[in-house]
């Protein structure tokens, strides 16, 4: 255990490592770079921006600019927002906590509902159930989310009214009902596209499952057909799932980034689109290096939650 | 078929089918998977049902377990199950039935055991489930069990997850769980088919030890009639979904009625004890030299001090001339496909030689092994897998040879002429391979083999997937193909019967070693090594025929 630890956390630093270089490069190859917007302003001279080049480090060879700014990344110093000079990990800081509630909400209802579906899906193959369930994924998957939250905000805000078309809450009420009140039309659209592919993975999954031995040996011992499907076969086939809950976070990252945008929440995403408008690169490569910390993290506690879990992997 | 048995009443028999007719979907090959079929389980005795893939034994233990899936239907009949009648029972009578007073075990035990729950729980489960005992109590009659069965530490084995034991432990612990409320009918499909031939005759011995301790009736379905000669107390022989002839094992096997059952018995392999006619194609010259051959397999990291490292060759050496076989057998685990998998240097050797036709093909690269590369080849053990499904016959037998420079219209001559001599008309050129039967997919494999016209041919269990009838054709065809072309093989196979068909020679492996190498008379007659007496011995139905005094003191 403790060698495979070591194993994937050296694994997820060379990945780290790999994603900076690539994300420092390219955010560099934009044409115009950090200062571009400044060569619209008439009132600066070519020599103030060649001041500002100079005092910001943007004069030096690439390699060692990001040499610099990985160095003091390691050591905590995440930079400072071109925008308000605001250390960049208090930026993200600001903006992390609703997008991690929208995240976290959107997952929590794939999960349930796509696991609910996914299951259902299997025993009940070919069923009217069934059908729709195939379809209604396919109408998720192929519609983009911006459109979910269009109709949503125009069916259920304008229209009914019941739901507020945007932001995280009402200036001047800061209610936890008030939050919720918020969070359900932005989580549940979200939350459309991953029920969808979650629900699939499991019914496949659950499918694999029942068609092993072990439940018909477990049909062989006279257990109920209940036990049987809490017991032998969700156990088994949530298993894989733990893995592709991991491998889907980036995906609910990037959701989130369109969701936000849609819903005017004020999280990550809004913050990365608005930094990328003002060539904020610090905050930028801040946002970006976060998130990969945060893929990588969650790739590997997905890992070792599988590790745990089946006693293969978790010997050997 | 049904007047030729004796009327038995419901109290003699455990379980007794009556006209049992299941029908298959249709579009099927057939329009019943069992029709007709009828057969009394007397109480206390041992009834082995045999028949080939497809006869329709496995469904006939389903529907006995009330296990079939949806989609076939139990037409009509009968089945009593110690006075109960199954066919029309609401499920629930059924689960009630269930591992209470029915218990199944399956063939393969690896498969058959939930990998996320400790061996303790999966048999608890059974008594949790029929209502019996309290925590405590299941749990001691779950360790009682592990040890009726033999299963060593059985305080231990309580926490075990299956992934940690051999097969056979798995077997044993499949046996407690069928135990675990003395059914009155224990029902065993094929339940030694995955295992060694050593494993197997324990499991046999255990069975049939069990049965007679506590008076149960067993069902047994196996294709081995090896396995019937040692267990069986009376047979039922199906066919295609039909029985086709019973009786007690003494009548069955010594003297069979039916022509299916005679031609079964006859495609038996046994030992023969006897040497193979030398070809007059074979000369001494060596084609193959192996020496000192190793490989050791490392798993895990060597940098996180998590390394296991897994001799599987150890110093192997062998000579093989042209146009002879040797076989290579040992259990699973013994190193044997690796060794075949190194001869054809799908995986790389770690030390040691091999002279393939006086040169060193050990330390070759693959390129340039690779103009080596058609004259060895290979012939697989699945041979559905080993056929690429979307290809057609023609296609997967031209490919290779048209890679290496053959133009098309040759290599299709040739394919053409090669299909023809392995038993398969030319029109199986232009057909995809889910069109064969295994028998005709093993052909297809031979002749893909053959036409890169090889000097040596390597089969790697090339039988093993096969119904008795069909791989006595096959052997047939391999020994008819070696006399005609002077190739020669390496026939790897885990079966000591099969080998003592074809083989020249023996090696005997075991622990990645050749613990015994030499001619079959000596092998099977009169054999050095502990180990390859103990593997004999294991042969199940079998004492060699031509016993010679040697012999008798095996």
């Amino acid at each position: 255990m403790r060698g495979f630890l070591l194993n994937r956390l050296s694994q997820s630093l060379v990945l780290l490592l790999i994603v900076s270089v690539i994300g420092f490069v390219v955010l560099n190859l934009i044409p115009g770079g950090p200062l571009a917007q400044f060569g619209l302003d008439p009132s600066m001279t070519q020599d103030d921006l060649d001041r500002l080049r100079e005092q910001l480090g943007l004069n030096r060879p690439l390699w060692m600019q990001y040499l610099d700014w990985a160095w003091r990344l390691v050591q905590g110093d995440w930079g400072h927002s071109f925008r308000d000079g605001a250390p960049v990990l208090d930026v993200i800081g600001r903006h992390l906590v609703a997008t991690l509630l929208l995240m976290g909400s959107s997952t929590v209802i794939a999960i349930a509902i796509g696991t609910w579906i996914g299951i259902r899906g299997a025993t009940h193959r070919y069923s009217v159930f069934d059908y729709l369930a195939t379809v209604g994924a396919m109408v998720a998957l192929s519609i983009p989310t911006f459109w979910f939250g269009l109709v949503g905000i125009y069916v259920f805000s304008l229209r009914l009214g019941w739901l507020p078309a945007g932001n995280m809450y009402t200036i001047g009420d800061g209610s936890a009902l008030n939050y919720l009140h918020h969070l359900i039309m932005p989580s549940i659209v979200l939350a459309l596209v991953h029920v969808a592919i979650w629900s699939r993975y499991m019914r496949t999954a659950t499918l694999d499952v029942i068609s092993q031995e072990f439940v018909k040996t477990a049909r062989a011992k006279g257990l109920s057909e209940r036990r049987i499907l809490m017991k032998h076969v969700v156990g088994n086939a949530l298993l894989p799932m733990i893995t592709l809950a991991g491998m889907q976070l980036p995906s609910v990252l990037t959701g989130a980034l369109v969701t936000e945008t849609v819903f005017t929440w004020p999280g990550m995403g809004r913050l990365f689109l608005d930094s990328l408008g003002y060539s904020d690169y610090p905050v930028v490569m801040g946002l970006l290096m976060f998130s990969a910390i945060l893929v990588v993290l969650c790739n590997l506690v997905a890992d070792i939650v599988v590790a745990i879990i089946d006693p293969r992997i978790r010997l050997s | 078929m049904a007047a030729s048995i004796q009327a038995v009443s419901v109290h003699d028999a455990a379980l007794s089918v009556r006209g049992l007719t299941v029908d298959l979907p249709k579009g099927m090959e057939r329009t019943h998977a069992v029709e007709n079929i009828s057969f009394d389980l007397k109480r206390g005795q041992i009834l082995c049902i045999i028949g080939e893939s497809g006869s329709g034994k496995s469904v006939t233990a389903n529907t006995i377990m009330g296990l079939l899936p949806k989609l076939i239907p139990v037409s009509s009949g009968a089945i009593h199950l110690d006075g109960t009648a199954i066919i029309g029972a609401p499920a629930k009578t059924l689960r009630g039935l269930r591992g209470r007073v029915v218990s199944m075990i399956f063939q393969d035990p690896l498969s058959a055991l939930n990998p996320l729950m400790t061996v303790g729980e999966q048999i608890t489960e059974v008594l949790t489930a029929h209502g019996v005992g309290t925590k405590a109590s299941r749990r001691s009659r779950a360790i009682e069990l592990l040890s009726e069965v033999g299963l060593p530490d059985p305080e231990l084995m309580y926490y075990q997850y299956p992934f940690r034991l051999s097969g056979g432990q798995r077997q044993r612990v499949m046996i407690a769980m069928a135990l675990a409320l003395e059914p009155t009918v224990l029902i065993a499909d094929e339940p030694t088919t995955a295992l060694d031939v050593t494993t197997q005759a324990q499991i046999l011995k255990l069975i049939r030890d069990i049965q007679r301790r506590k008076g149960m009736s067993v069902m047994f379905i196996t294709h081995d009639f090896g396995v019937v000669a040692e267990i069986a107390d009376s047979v039922v022989v199906m066919e295609k979904g039909r029985v086709v002839e019973q009786g007690t094992a003494e009548q069955v096997l010594k003297s069979p009625t039916h022509p299916y059952t005679q031609r079964l018995i006859a495609a038996v392999p046994h030992l023969t004890g006897e040497d193979r006619v030398v070809q007059e194609k074979a000369s001494n010259e060596t084609i193959l030299k192996v020496e000192g051959l190793s490989k050791t397999y490392c798993s895990g990291s060597a940098l996180f001090g998590s390394q296991r490292i897994v001799p599987a060759v150890k110093d192997v050496s062998f000579e093989l001339a042209a146009g002879r076989t040797l076989g290579v057998v040992g259990e699973s685990g013994s190193g044997k496909s690796s060794l075949g998998r190194l001869l054809i240097k799908l995986q790389d050797s770690d030390g040691g030689r091999i002279l393939f036709e006086g040169r060193d093909i050990a330390r070759l690269s693959e390129s340039e092994f690779r103009p080596l590369r058609p004259r060895i080849q290979m012939i697989f053990q699945d041979p559905f897998a080993s056929l690429n499904p979307r290809s057609t016959i023609g296609q997967i037998l031209t490919v290779g040879p048209v890679a290496h420079g053959m133009p098309y219209a040759q290599a299709r001559e040739e394919a053409r002429g090669l299909l023809a001599r392995v038993g398969l008309d030319a029109g199986a050129f232009g057909r995809y391979p889910h069109e064969f039967s295994g028998g005709q997919r093993q052909r297809i494999g031979i002749a893909r083999a053959l036409m890169f016209k090889p000097k040596l041919l390597i089969a790697d269990e090339a039988v093993s997937a096969l119904d008795v009838s069909i791989q006595a054709q096959i052997l047939k065809l391999l020994d008819q193909i070696q006399r005609e072309t002077g190739v020669s093989m390496i026939f790897i196979t885990h079966d000591l019967r099969v080998a003592s068909q074809i083989c020249d020679e023996i090696a005997v492996m075991q622990k990645g070693r050749i613990v015994e190498h030499g001619p079959p008379s000596q092998i099977f007659l009169n054999p050095q090594s502990a180990y390859t007496r103990e593997l004999v011995t294991a042969i199940p139905g079998e004492r060699p025929r031509s016993t010679r005094p040697a012999a008798a003191n095996v």
